[in-house]
């Protein structure tokens, strides 16, 4: 392979991080303040939730599948988690454990969402785009009447102050603390205040570190990319097809429930709207990281970068003063646009073969 | 081990829908023979390897494998058994490479900090190995076998197969994409496989292929199982009659 096309290789497969540096040149250059310290903190916060549901969406793309009920499964994990810890913690339960509690439950929902959708498409043979979109009802349905309609409030003021937190807090000169504001630091000073590495985004990366590892090094992985290249020579070859697939919408519907549990905290509220938009933004990341819609091919780092190019866009928005509805305008086209180079390379793809 | 059977149905039947694909065969393949089962298009030849390869779940009846059942519709089982398949579309992932596809469903692992890490240089190494002793060269075993020749495919394909150190590798149509110099390779390397030991199921269309290098003839006609041949006491007319007819000569 000469050294050129594989330069072009790389650019059909990694063109989004190109695009992302070239977005964040940009929104550096005209606006004002935006590269700072505090603002790539502020880029990642704005795309945890979408890389959550992006790493388990990367999953059941790579199969060939498609889940378009993280959103709000999303939103119904949200609603479980703090109509529990309100309810729990209202009768005098610690909030210690109605957290933990809540945190379970929520889980246990992600995984009942999961293993529908899985069974769904493994063993009754339901198109992804089918299954998923009956549980993305179902899923909207449950959390609107188990929260009434309304964003769930009244959760321990622990709940959103966690969600909030940051590893290091430092002001130059005064104090280096961890985990916490200290006290007594005046009203004038905590402005100057350096927050450093939101908790929620530090928890967020360990996970995709350990699910990195899990598709690119680990028979799990291996299987996942076989099932997606062609189902029938797997099952063939000896891999546990049906099973693998449940497994996988187990994983997506769990990531969803996270992106549920890490809006709780951040927002101190849960709310069955909390992931209406992610939806689009999840299967967005995972077709700008360069994944292909026919299966087989793409991974988490790339997903993590289709995270970071909506996270930049929403916050870069904002430094230039342009409504944030725009990002909706923009991440549409780019998915529209990565699906058709990914057209392109597999016309090329089946041209050479 | 002249007679020994290695593999036998009894009532092998297979149905999809109202459509009996294979009826009720019995079947003895000898061990350390190779066996050639022949027949035209829907005579049921790659539907009943399947059943014994595990892809397909019998209907009805049984396959013995050195006396005891074989385990049905679970391909993994079977493969661990030590027998082998080589499909007509070779079963290659196409957006895997040569390794990943050699060892895919029996990946070697390392333990790395309680993980099961896949030993990706073992696995390069035993394949290059193995393409190494097929004769077969390939530019790279890390491009995708999406992008390797048909020979180099079936390569890999046949390199899986004697990887794992089958007793018993079962071949549809084996030499049916290949060029003329591919082809005796492949019959080659059946031979070797044979003086090593390993029973052989062949499928084939090639009447020429068959007298060359089969044993035994198993003519199969509408799902049933019309003639169980030693090469040496039938003709290329009688198998021909058979395929056509389902009935022999006389």
């Amino acid at each position: 392979m000469s050294e050129k096309s594989s330069i072009k290789n790389f650019l059909i497969k990694r063109w989004s991080l190109v695009f992302l540096l070239i977005l964040l040149a940009f929104f550096s250059i005209f606006g004002t303040g935006f590269s700072s310290i505090a603002n790539i903190q502020d880029i990642f916060l704005a795309a945890t939730t979408t890389m959550l549901l992006g790493i388990g969406q990367t999953f059941v793309i790579i199969t060939g599948g498609i889940d378009l009920s993280v959103g709000f499964t999303m939103g119904l994990s949200s609603v479980i988690m703090a109509t529990l810890v309100r309810d729990l913690t209202a009768n005098g339960v610690l909030p210690v454990f109605s957290i933990l509690l809540g945190i379970g439950l929520s889980m246990v929902v992600g995984i009942a969402t999961g293993l529908v959708n899985g069974y769904l498409v493994a063993f009754l043979k339901v198109p992804a785009f089918i299954a998923t979109l009956g549980m993305y009802g179902v899923a909207y349905g449950l959390a609107l009447i188990r929260s009434g309609g309304f964003p769930v409030g009244n959760l321990p003021a622990i709940v959103g102050s966690l969600g909030n937190r940051y590893l290091f807090y430092i002001l130059p000169g005064e104090f280096f603390s961890l985990l916490h504001m200290p006290e007594g630091v005046e009203p004038t000073q905590l402005r100057n205040v350096m927050r450093i590495l939101p908790l929620v985004v530090i928890v967020v990366l360990i996970i995709a570190g350990l699910f990195i590892i899990i598709l690119s090094k680990t028979q799990f992985g291996k299987h996942t990319y076989a099932i997606g290249g062609d189902e029938d020579v797997a099952r063939r070859a000896g891999v546990k097809v049906k099973s693998h697939l449940m497994k996988i919408y187990v994983i997506s519907s769990l990531f969803a429930a996270m992106g549920g549990i890490s809006y709780t905290f951040r927002f101190g509220s849960g709310n069955a709207q909390a992931g209406a938009a992610q939806m689009l933004m999840a299967i967005a990341t995972v077709v700008i990281g360069g994944a292909s819609l026919y299966g087989g091919t793409g991974d988490i780092q790339g997903t993590i970068v289709g995270a970071l190019i909506i996270g930049t866009l929403q916050i870069g928005m904002v430094f230039l003063g342009v409504q944030p509805f725009y990002q909706f305008i923009v991440i549409g086209l780019i998915i529209i646009f990565g699906v058709l180079l990914d057209q392109l390379s597999q016309r090329k793809y089946l041209e050479i073969t | 081990m002249d007679d020994k059977a290695i593999i036998a149905t009894k009532e092998l039947t297979k149905r999809f829908g109202g459509l009996t694909a294979v009826d009720a065969v019995d079947l003895d393949i000898q061990e350390g023979k190779i066996t050639a089962i022949v027949g035209g298009n829907g005579a049921g030849k790659s539907t009943f390897i399947k059943m014994i390869s595990g892809v397909y779940q019998p209907t009805s009846g049984q396959v013995f494998y050195d006396g005891k059942p074989l385990p049905v519709g679970d391909p993994l089982a079977v493969r661990n058994l030590g027998i082998e398949t080589i499909y007509q579309d070779l079963s290659l992932i196409e957006l895997l490479d040569v390794p990943d596809n050699i060892f895919l469903g029996r990946e070697k692992y390392r333990k790395m900090m309680g993980f099961r890490i896949l030993d990706k240089e073992f696995m390069l190494q035993e394949s290059r190995r193995i393409m190494d002793e097929l004769k077969i060269r390939i530019p790279s075993l890390s491009l995708s076998t999406g992008s390797l020749s048909g020979g180099q495919r079936q390569a890999v394909s046949i390199g899986r197969a004697i990887y794992w150190n089958a007793k018993v590798i079962i071949m549809d149509e084996p030499t049916a994409a290949l060029g003329i110099q591919e082809k005796s390779k492949v019959k080659e390397l059946i031979l070797d496989l044979k003086s090593q030991g390993v029973t052989i199921i062949v499928i084939s269309h090639e009447m020429s292929d068959v007298f060359e290098i089969c044993d035994n003839i198993v003519v199969f006609f509408q799902g049933q199982c019309v003639g169980n041949k030693e090469k040496e006491k039938t003709t290329i007319d009688e198998i021909a009659k058979l395929i056509i007819t389902g009935q022999g000569l006389n």
